[in-house]
């Protein structure tokens, strides 16, 4: 394994070498004529594969920030240039990830948007820092994304410890808030880093707050059939049930609870994979009802924010988080272009280091990268309520209030 | 913690899980154990024939249950299609040529699918959903144990079919004997093309069965085709009681082992039974003797 990898970054050594020598010609009179010609900026998805849906709606937010971007004028600092989208298809593989890295690097891009998938922006992050290229993750949470000391890494959404963290806290602010009512939970968690990650923490946090966990279930994605999950659920009977596990398990989860009338007190999930989502809600009103959910979320009180699910459902499509994240990083990094009145990888990079923008769709705090990692970054809590999805925490962009325990 | 409460239920759902096995293996057993094609399309055509049960739900109203009426018989001829204008003709006869090019329309299906309908993941929500028959101890879904019976129907009509028609005759001398079936006159292009066809219309089957209480996206049929293979290998290729049981079998320990070792290593316990029983019955539970 290990010969392959060295055999395979030596080749790859090489071939970059050269690439990079041959971009950096073309690259250079490209930045020269940048005034008045148009911008480009590098849209990095995975459009296909396992994580194709995601990838697709990704690429949907980045181009929709385009296109209104392109129809106000473009960016005005440099008479008006327009972004030119350069998309990309991380085919759901970090490798793939990479080998659009290289594509455009030589398309001259002046800096790439999203990844998704945190292995994928581990490998972008790190393919885009040979070439100085400033990089801006949309999703990917995994915390060493930022931690790993690159100048050109950018995070605006929060990071898996932030998340974990304030998960936790809105779980015991909820219950304390309705008097303690919960004292056992389960977890019901899918087996890969994501999963088994959130499980350890908080198999090690949530003891500390006074919870008891009665029992932590793994399952493998996919995973067919969740008829004895929820049968050792039933069995043991705990307060809350905290699924952490991508869409299609989740839904089967939910549905298989309601199959089997299991009804704890609450459904919680952190970075729930169907909990917060426009589809699930739609397609089983019933079995998403009263589901609470820690996870990115658009700011609810802003317009722009509502302008642009208006127009995500004309098209047809669900407002999902892939969107409005996407969307965002792409105004950040057309803010950051403008700010240094050029496509100077160097000097757009500098600009985002000192980003304060404001102008996104996030319920954010003020925007501060400190190593790459915007400080403002916050999810929020939401819950399933009268057949939509409410912001029920924190209070300054709630839109709705908890209810917990479910009724009956 | 394996109180009874928790295993019968276990069971039951074993079960019911393994006649869906059951009937994909159905139809890769005829496939697979009479032609000796190893079709990489059979999960590929699951997927399609459940895209074609959402559409007909979606698009027309029709019960997936209903639609069965409709898609069995145009599964029936899209695979005799196949197998006659395509995989026929273009394998010249050898098994090598079989595999790569059932394997190509595998590739070409599924990404038609994604193609076509992107890798969202799509469910339909039929009344009758989340209906549960209360047995006391434990709920089963209805669309699953009416999944269950109408395995059972299937197969009995297979296994009819098998035995007591021409055709299932000159199915049977084929695979027996091809040169000798051919000499006594029966055209072997055409029974090839018909297997294929009732190998396919089984699948359109456990679509539409499958519906009701799974989901589908173009990737979904793989999921199945592993475990279709081991049944029937399990239960003796070509046998239609066999792929029967060795379903039910493999439903009930994936259940159990899921149980026991928890979800991530379900599966091991259906590989351990299909080597176990492979060194002690090497021709499957129901197989002929070599």
């Amino acid at each position: 394994m290990s010969d392959r990898i060295d055999s395979f970054s030596r080749r790859k050594f090489l071939a970059t070498t050269a690439l990079g020598a041959v971009a950096a010609t073309i690259a250079m009179p490209s930045v020269l004529r940048a005034q008045g010609a148009g911008v480009k900026l590098g849209v990095l998805h995975p459009v296909t594969g396992a994580l194709s849906y995601s990838g697709q709606q990704g690429r949907l937010g980045a181009t929709l920030a385009i296109e209104e971007i392109n129809a106000a004028g473009g960016i005005k600092a440099l008479g008006g240039a327009k972004i030119e989208p350069v998309l990309g298809d991380a085919q759901s593989t970090p490798e793939g990830g990479n080998a659009e890295v290289e594509k455009m690097n030589s398309a001259g891009v002046a800096a790439i948007v999203g990844g998704y998938a945190s292995s994928i922006c581990l490998a972008v992050s790190q393919a885009a820092a040979r070439y100085d290229l400033p990089y801006v993750v949309d999703v990917g949470v995994a915390d060493n994304i930022v931690t790993r000391g690159l100048k050109n890494t950018f995070r605006f959404g929060p990071g898996f410890g932030v998340i974990a963290k304030t998960a936790l806290n809105n779980l015991v602010a909820i219950n304390n808030q309705a008097g303690k009512p919960a004292k056992t939970v389960m977890i019901v968690h899918e087996d890969s880093l994501f999963g088994s990650g959130l499980a350890k923490l908080l198999n090690a946090q949530l003891p500390q707050q006074g919870f008891q966990i009665l029992e932590t279930i793994p399952h493998p994605t996919p995973t067919r059939d969740f008829n004895n999950v929820v049968l050792k659920i039933k069995a043991q009977n705990p307060d809350i049930v905290i699924p952490a596990n991508y869409y299609n398990e989740y839904v089967l989860v939910a549905r298989t609870m309601q199959q089997q009338h299991v009804r704890p007190k609450g459904i919680y999930s952190v970075l729930g994979g169907a909990a917060s989502s426009y589809k699930f809600v739609k397609e089983f009103p019933d079995a998403a009802k009263y589901i609470m959910d820690c996870n990115h979320w658009f700011d609810p009180r802003n317009p722009k924010a509502l302008a642009l699910k208006k127009k995500v459902e004309e098209k047809g499509q669900f407002y999902t988080y892939e969107v409005y994240m996407n969307y965002s990083c792409v105004l950040l990094v057309a803010d950051a272009i403008g700010r240094a009145a050029s496509a100077d990888r160097a000097k757009v990079t500098a600009a985002l280091e000192s980003s304060t923008f404001a102008g996104h769709v996030m319920p954010y705090g003020p925007t501060k990268f400190v190593n790459g990692q915007n400080q403002g970054a916050a999810p929020v809590n939401t819950q399933v309520l009268d057949n939509d999805i409410k912001v029920i925490l924190p209070p300054a962009f709630a839109n709705g209030k908890p209810v917990f325990p479910m009724p009956a | 913690m394996l109180s009874p409460a928790i295993l019968i239920p276990a069971i039951l759902n074993g079960l019911l899980t393994g006649a869906v096995y059951a009937l994909v293996a159905l139809g890769l057993t005829l496939i697979y154990g009479v032609l000796h094609i190893i079709n990489f399309a059979h999960g590929a055509l699951l997927s399609v024939a459940l895209f074609a049960a959402f559409f007909a739900y979606q698009a027309l109203g029709l019960d997936p249950y209903l639609a069965i009426i409709l898609l069995a018989p145009g599964f029936f001829a899209f695979g005799y299609g196949l197998q006659r204008f395509v995989i026929g003709p273009a394998s010249h006869g050898d098994d090598r040529n079989m595999l790569l090019i059932t394997l190509a329309i595998a590739i070409i299906l599924e990404n038609a699918l994604l193609y076509a309908f992107r890798a969202d993941t799509r469910t339909i929500d039929v009344p009758y959903a989340f209906e549960t028959i209360d047995f006391g101890f434990t709920f089963l879904a209805v669309p699953r144990v009416i999944g269950f019976g109408a395995v059972f129907i299937v197969a009995l009509l297979l296994w009819l079919i098998m035995g007591w028609t021409d055709i299932g005759k000159a199915i049977r001398a084929v695979a027996k004997e091809k040169l000798g079936a051919e000499l006594v006159g029966i055209d072997v292009a055409h029974v090839y093309a018909v297997t294929f066809g009732l190998g396919t219309a089984c699948v359109a089957i456990a679509a539409c069965l499958l519906i009701p209480t799974y989901y589908l996206n173009p990737h979904v049929g793989n999921a199945f085709v592993l475990i279709a293979f081991t049944i029937v290998v399990l239960g003796g290729m070509g046998s239609v009681p066999g792929a029967l049981v060795g379903g039910l079998v493999i439903g009930v320990i994936e259940s159990l082992s899921g149980l026991i070792l928890g979800e991530s290593l379900g599966q091991i316990g259906i590989f351990l039974l299909f080597i176990a029983v492979l060194l002690v019955r090497p021709s499957g539970l129901f197989g002929a003797r070599a």
